[in-house]
């Protein structure tokens, strides 16, 4: 069995479908289907994922949405969700999918309304899954990159980090009265590792993933740890070797009186911050037990110094003696009733860890090294007890009321997508090639592979030579809407033969899939292509293993299929007479329109 | 076979999973069915991370094969 902790996150990316296939060779895993909202590109966690579930025991399927469009298909289009079934839908954004932080000078009362407006389209996201019936995961956000007011920015109404705070409490707020909703603490993940290693903008602005590998990494694993909880398999017992592992020094060598305990010496006090941690843990369930190379009587004597937070009373299973440690602990997990799969074992000695770790199935033996100031951290990152509910009873009453009045107020904020696309207020510049996009122009035909239905590459100089041709007709349209400015993400380009222009080429970015942009551009070619004599348009669809998506775009345009050629594997024609076409567009106002 | 294009190939064959991936400075996304965006993702972030370089915006946009990755990666590797 491969154990991922001991791999590296360079060998972990560089050999991940290596490591998939082996893993999935694994029998007996439990399948799980997880479906994955995403505000990003999401397809690093998703593998780092679905690496950590084939080592802890599950076998995932994925869905991950359209890019960018968590809202969307939780809101208006769940229909793929629905048919995918998933047991748990995981949320993931960040601070770059805030749509509305508060002015600067805003007052107290402003930016709460920005805030709950932001909520609010949360609330509606939630509500729109429950037809799913299963767990929701939704991280709360990192604190902004930037801090534009220095140290007011987490003071000021106005500042950026004032807004996140206030969101998170009231993401933790909805959560805590939704048994269904559970929060994914990114704030406190990318604290840990610091922002500065948790973004990365030259993957965004180059594929869209805000943040490093390092960062997703930390993302997959804590999800793992929420996965693993929610099917009851978070680990539940501690066990603890004593000498200098829970006290400093050796008992039997030193006497109960000479070990390093309390507040005397920083050894000593160190031991105690451990013990106390340990005891923290015990406070909220995970049971202790004592697995010892010691005499017995001696070794429980150390629980009876005056100084030692933990007593007697709090380990649930004591073995010291001289049998091996791995023997002790099967021992442990039989008059305990609980598999030692379950089980963290913390011990000082490398040699005592290494045979544990080899003789005992499925126990987790962190390397906490032989330093007490480090073993609360170490065991910290393993996320190896991971609680999703506490009292779970309470929590499901205060949810059934609270759930409630939420729905009266969510339940459907647009009456349909249409409604929906008008509040996006979008605006779209349309029109002939200019020199200023020629070079967007040929970078684009040569990178887009879905929205493609030609997949025609073209070069500068070819492009420079179509646009000064006046048989061509080539078009650009650019996107803006209330969230910013999507660039120029669409071109059609149209060759004349006679009253026939046939289409070379259509394509458009993903980031602005089903928003009307193909029908806005499809007007533009109509007017400006009457203009030039034209009767009517043919176009081409020609599959390719990355373009199925548009298989149907011309004939959800209107477009008639002229060709005979049955089987989706050929290239298909589609015709559209321009007599009595009047403009279709209703969406998007276009600020340039093409004039003959 | 140079050095770079060796270490290359076994980072290839690891990320696309392909113990016999024959790498040459011609290769490129056309001719390695698998390297879509993706691969093409992680293929950067792992070669990064394998020579402890970071590839500047646009760096990689001009690049025509592996041929020419090679060389930027010495480039880079020089100016460490």
């Amino acid at each position: 069995m491969i154990r991922l902790d001991s791999l590296s996150l360079d060998d972990l990316l560089m050999k991940r479908k290596g490591l998939r296939r082996q893993l999935s060779a694994q029998t007996d895993l439990r399948e799980i289907r997880i479906a994955v909202l995403g505000g990003s590109t999401t397809n690093e966690v998703v593998d780092l994922l679905e690496l950590v579930l084939l080592s802890s025991g599950f076998r995932p399927t994925f869905y991950q949405c359209e890019y960018g469009r968590f809202y969307e298909e939780a809101v208006h289009d769940p229909q793929a969700l629905i048919d995918f079934r998933p047991d748990l839908v995981y949320l993931h954004t960040s601070c770059q999918n805030i749509q509305g932080f508060a002015p600067l000078q805003s007052s107290e009362e402003e930016l709460q309304g920005y805030v709950d407006a932001e909520v609010d389209r949360y609330r509606s996201i939630w509500a729109g899954l429950d037809v799913l019936g299963c767990q929701i995961i939704q991280n709360n956000f990192e604190l902004p990159a930037f801090a534009i007011l220095g140290n007011m920015d987490a003071v000021a109404y106005g500042g950026h980090s004032s807004f996140v705070m206030r969101l998170n409490l009231a993401f933790a707020k909805a959560a805590a009265t939704n048994s269904k909703l559970l929060i994914q603490d990114v704030h406190r993940l990318s604290a840990r590792l610091g922002l500065t290693q948790w973004f990365d903008w030259e993957r965004w602005f180059s594929y869209k993933i805000l943040n490093s590998a390092e960062a997703s990494l930390v993302m997959a694993r804590s999800l793992a740890s929420i996965i693993l909880g929610l099917y009851g398999r978070s680990r539940k017992v501690l066990v603890l070797d004593l000498d200098n592992t829970l006290w400093g020094g050796v008992i039997g060598d030193d006497g109960a009186d000479k070990i390093q305990i309390g507040r005397e010496t920083p050894i000593a006090e160190a031991y105690t911050a451990f013990q106390e941690y340990c005891l923290s843990l015990r406070n909220r369930g995970v049971l202790l037990a004592v697995c010892s190379k010691n005499n017995e009587d001696i070794a429980k004597q150390g629980f009876e110094h005056p100084d030692s937070v933990l007593k007697l009373e709090h380990i649930s299973c004591f073995k010291a003696n001289w049998e091996p440690k791995h023997e002790n602990i099967l021992a442990i997990g039989r008059e305990l009733n609980l598999g030692v799969d379950s089980f963290v074992f913390i011990d000082d000695n490398p040699a005592e860890r290494a045979i544990v770790e080899a003789q005992v199935d499925g126990i987790a033996v962190p390397d906490v090294g032989s330093n007490v100031s480090s073993y609360a951290g170490i065991i910290e990152a393993g996320r190896y007890f991971e609680p999703v509910s506490l009292s779970k009873e309470d929590l499901d009453r205060a949810a059934l009321y609270a759930g409630n009045s939420q729905r009266a107020n969510f339940e459907s904020k647009f009456a349909d997508y249409g409604e929906y696309l008008d509040s996006l207020k979008m605006t779209a510049e349309i029109d002939v090639f200019k020199p200023v996009y020629l070079e967007r122009i040929a970078q684009l035909t040569n990178k887009t592979n879905q929205f493609n239905l030609t997949t025609r590459r073209y070069t500068m100089a070819e492009i420079e030579s179509i646009a000064a041709d006046d048989q061509y007709i080539g078009l650009y349209g650019k996107l803006s809407d209330r969230f910013g400015d999507n660039g120029l993400i669409s071109i059609v380009l149209g060759r004349k033969e006679g009253t026939t222009l046939h289409m070379d080429l259509w394509l458009m970015s993903c980031r602005v899939l089903k928003r009307d942009m193909e029908v806005a551009m499809l007007d533009a070619v109509v007017e400006r292509a009457r203009s030039a004599g034209v009767e009517r348009l043919l176009g081409y669809y020609l599959p390719t293993k990355k373009n199925g998506m548009v298989a149907d775009h011309y004939e959800k345009l209107g477009f008639t299929r002229t060709d005979s050629t049955a089987g989706s594997d050929e290239a298909s024609t589609f015709s559209l007479s321009l007599a009595g076409y009047t403009p279709r567009n209703s969406h998007i106002k276009v600020t340039e329109l093409v004039h003959g | 076979m140079d050095n770079l294009l060796s270490e290359l190939q076994e980072i290839f064959r690891d990320v696309f999973d392909q113990e016999d991936l024959g790498l040459t400075r011609e290769s490129n996304a056309s001719t390695i069915e698998d390297w879509d965006s993706l691969a093409h993702v992680n293929l950067v972030t792992s070669i990064e991370k394998r020579y402890r370089i970071k590839f500047a915006l646009g760096e990689l946009q001009g690049l025509k094969n592996v041929g020419d990755m090679i060389d930027l990666i010495q480039v880079k590797l020089a100016q460490k």
